[in-house]
């Protein structure tokens, strides 16, 4: 009798379409286009991971820690614009996610994460892996749900991709007790989303927009400010035309690095306390600052009470919250960049824009004077000077076009200021949060995106330790990661500010490690050292021949330090070029 | 300055974790916080009274408002709305002297006595912030025993509303 039963509703449910939360979740997945997703099992996910096993067109990623998991989610999101999935357990799993989920919503990338959860009568009591993913994640994604029926399932997951790639992009978590992922229903998934509280404003005021065009046709001292926003919205194209038609120069935060192509004239790279000289002397000269999709994070701005002060500021961006966050803003432009940019570029009148173009001129040649600053390297022993190894890196493998990833600290600053970058979306840095360890798994999540590309985590010997083990990952997939690990000895960027600001008391800052070569080889994959700069180039070219992941322990200064250098609290134009300024 | 906002949110749960969260992750205050049901099902609206200066206030709202969860937020300090205040308070009243003055301020202040005891008085009052406050300190010299407020809440004048 039971199994006529069971026979019954298996016909119902295949006509019906009838599926279990573990289901629907892979499928809600593939009609998002997701095919590929990075995670790590658990007891509460099980329902998930068997789904997983019968599903050919899913191909899953098993990473070595859950944090690892996120980062390359967010590795993914970087390189090709598309949101990056991640899943993981209850508990301690879920747990681990907060970091990579924290990272992601600083620098505004999608991502959807996905936390197994005991079941739903379970909560609240303490049981097993279990921990408040919602409580934990709240203040550091963009928006969360712990699904509390299988009927609301299909509509969160498409609300949460919704949300994650609109307005400012950001990760979203989905929270997933474990009778959810058992109990049936009929699959429908939606084709629109309503959500009332959530309408993001992308088209630019037209009020707005015509007075910031009078105020950059009067401005005499120019500047352009750009951040991560002119490539989440793909506007790059629109931007360089923008550029250029008004002829203002071009600075960039680390999260706007491949937004305006470096080696165009009016480039002058990374601004704020790395930033170059000729950056940090435009925005602190300048008469008109537009900035553009960026948020005037502490470590662009400097001192705040100096910065731009007698200048006119214009801010495009898709967030109200950070207009005048920070930063006292003249001309809000509340929009997506790439519209309003269009609209700028639809409303210029070249009559108009001809009329300063003498003090223009004036002001471009002031910057080409400022151009001319030069860094001092002062290597203290015989070992390879850090930033002539990343910029050797850089020359060998320019031609290539690849997907750069870093890790934090000295070699991620070295890394912005000597690598060119002409295309966005090649490289993949943590800014908001400075998350060392974020550099390795994102670039497994870039060379999975992205699996004929040459893809490099340039790394610190402190930073690659902090996630070492996605080499595994990377050997499993044979994914062909190459690590290049800046290996100085030290926590580079924290003992460079204890040299210069703490009598150069090197607390807990000289730092030990494995041997790189060996490690690389325990793994299965293949370890290379540089101690002298004649081995750069063959070195590097070999690890380019390999079709595998490999390692190469460059073994550099310990006593380089970051310039240019701008002290916290100073304001901008207060750059330091060496070590005796 | 002191501000009220008025905030309608969807009715879900986590959703005041969310705005609380907020506040103390961005260092804002909260002075008082009501929430209860609107007469939409599904939404619920909070009264947060709250300080700071313009430029904190205008990042309270815009903060709120980046709630995926919030549906509209209102500053309804300036004079276009009404606020209420509930509140229940226990005095000491032992010596008869107390207790006939504690029923004169009751009757002035249209409060209802909900509570007696041969050693306390309960009042319930309700009214705007001044109301409440000057009740307070005419109370306080016979001994508050015990305070519970209800936080403001807030309605717009004539034909405003605030709702979906």
């Amino acid at each position: 009798m039971t199994e006529i039963k069971e026979k019954l509703s298996q016909k119902q449910d295949k006509k019906s379409k009838t599926l279990t939360g573990a289901q629907i979740l892979i499928q809600s997945l593939l009609k998002e286009g997701v095919n590929q997703v990075f995670g790590y099992p658990g007891g509460a996910v099980l329902n998930i991971y068997d789904e997983l096993y019968k599903c050919d067109e899913m191909k899953h990623f098993l990473v070595r820690h859950e944090q690892a998991a996120v980062h390359a989610a967010e590795g993914f999101a970087r390189t090709t614009g598309k949101p990056g999935v991640a899943i993981v357990t209850s508990g301690p799993g879920a747990c681990n996610t907060v970091t990579g989920i924290a990272n992601a919503y600083y620098d505004g990338y999608p991502i959807i994460v996905f936390t197994g959860q005991v079941a739903s009568h379970l909560i609240g009591n303490d049981a097993f892996q279990e921990s408040d993913v919602v409580g934990i994640t709240s203040s550091c994604c963009k928006h969360n749900y712990l699904v509390n029926s299988v009927e609301d399932l299909p509509r969160i997951i498409k609300e949460a991709f919704h949300i994650a790639t609109t307005g400012k992009p950001g990760p979203v978590v989905i929270d997933l007790p474990k009778d959810i992922l058992v109990a049936k229903t009929e699959f429908n998934y939606p084709k629109k989303v309503n959500i009332t509280g959530y309408n993001p404003n992308c088209i630019g005021h037209p009020l707005q927009i015509s007075k910031a065009l009078d105020a950059i046709y009067k401005a005499e001292k120019p500047v352009f400010m750009i951040g991560g926003g002119i490539i989440a919205s793909e506007s790059y194209k629109d931007f360089f035309d923008l550029a250029k038609t008004l002829n203002i120069p071009v600075v960039n935060t680390l999260m706007g690095i491949g937004a305006f192509p470096a080696s165009d004239e009016l480039a002058l790279g990374l601004v704020g306390m790395h930033g170059t000289y000729p950056s940090n002397m435009t925005v602190a000269n300048c008469d008109l600052l537009v900035a553009i999709g960026c948020r005037f994070s502490d470590r662009v701005t400097g001192n705040l009470a100096k910065f731009c002060k007698d200048a006119a500021v214009i801010h495009v961006d898709i967030d109200p919250c950070s207009i005048s966050k920070n930063v006292k803003v003249d001309i809000p432009i509340v929009g997506d960049a790439k519209r309003v940019i269009q609209d700028l570029l639809k409303t210029i009148n070249p009559t108009d824009l001809a009329e300063k173009q003498d003090k223009r001129q004036q002001w471009l040649a002031q910057i080409s004077e400022w151009k001319k600053a030069v860094v001092k390297v002062a290597p203290e022993s015989d070992k390879i000077a850090p930033q002539v190894a990343i910029e050797a890196v850089y020359n060998l493998t320019k031609a290539k076009d690849p997907i750069i990833t870093t890790e934090v600290g000295q070699h991620q600053m070295w890394t912005a200021l000597m690598y060119k970058f002409e295309q966005p979306r090649r490289i993949v840095t943590s800014g908001g949060l400075g998350t060392m360890g974020f550099g390795f798994p994102s670039a497994v999540g870039a060379q999975v995106a992205n699996p004929d590309k040459l893809v490099i985590n340039i790394a610190g010997d402190g930073s690659i330790q902090m996630n070492i083990q996605e080499l595994a990952t990377c050997v499993q997939y044979n994914l062909p990661v190459k690590v290049f690990v800046m290996n100085n000895g030290y926590l580079g960027m924290v003992r460079q500010w204890q040299e210069k600001l703490f009598n150069k008391n090197y607390s807990e800052t000289e730092i030990t490690g494995p041997d790189y070569v060996k490690l690389a080889e325990a793994y299965g994959a293949t370890g290379i050292r540089v101690t002298k700069e004649e081995e750069i180039e063959p070195a590097v070219k070999k690890a380019m021949e390999i079709d595998g992941p490999v390692f190469v322990d460059f073994i550099v200064d310990s006593f380089e330090a970051v310039f240019p250098w701008v002290l916290a609290g100073e304001p901008i134009n207060n750059v330091l070029l060496g070590k005796d300024d | 300055m002191r501000h009220t906002l008025s905030v309608l949110v969807q009715n879900e749960s986590g959703v005041l974790t969310k705005i609380s969260g907020l506040f103390s992750g961005r260092g804002f205050n909260i002075e008082s916080l009501t929430v209860a049901p609107t007469q939409e099902d599904k939404i619920s609206r909070l009264t947060i009274v709250t300080n700071g200066d313009e430029k904190v206030i205008e990042q309270i709202s815009k903060q709120l408002n980046r709630l995926i969860n919030v549906i509209k937020v209102l500053d309804v300090t300036a004079g276009q709305s009404i606020d209420r205040e509930l509140i229940l308070i226990k005095i000491a009243a032992l010596k008869p002297d107390d207790r006939s003055e504690i029923l004169r301020i009751a009757e002035i202040f249209d409060a209802d006595i909900v509570d007696v005891s041969s050693k306390t008085y309960t009042l319930e009052v309700m009214g705007d912030e001044i109301k409440i406050k000057s009740l307070i300190e005419l109370l306080r010299p016979m001994g508050i025993k015990e305070m519970v407020r209800s936080g403001k809440v807030a309605i717009l004048r004539e034909m405003q509303t605030l709702s979906v």
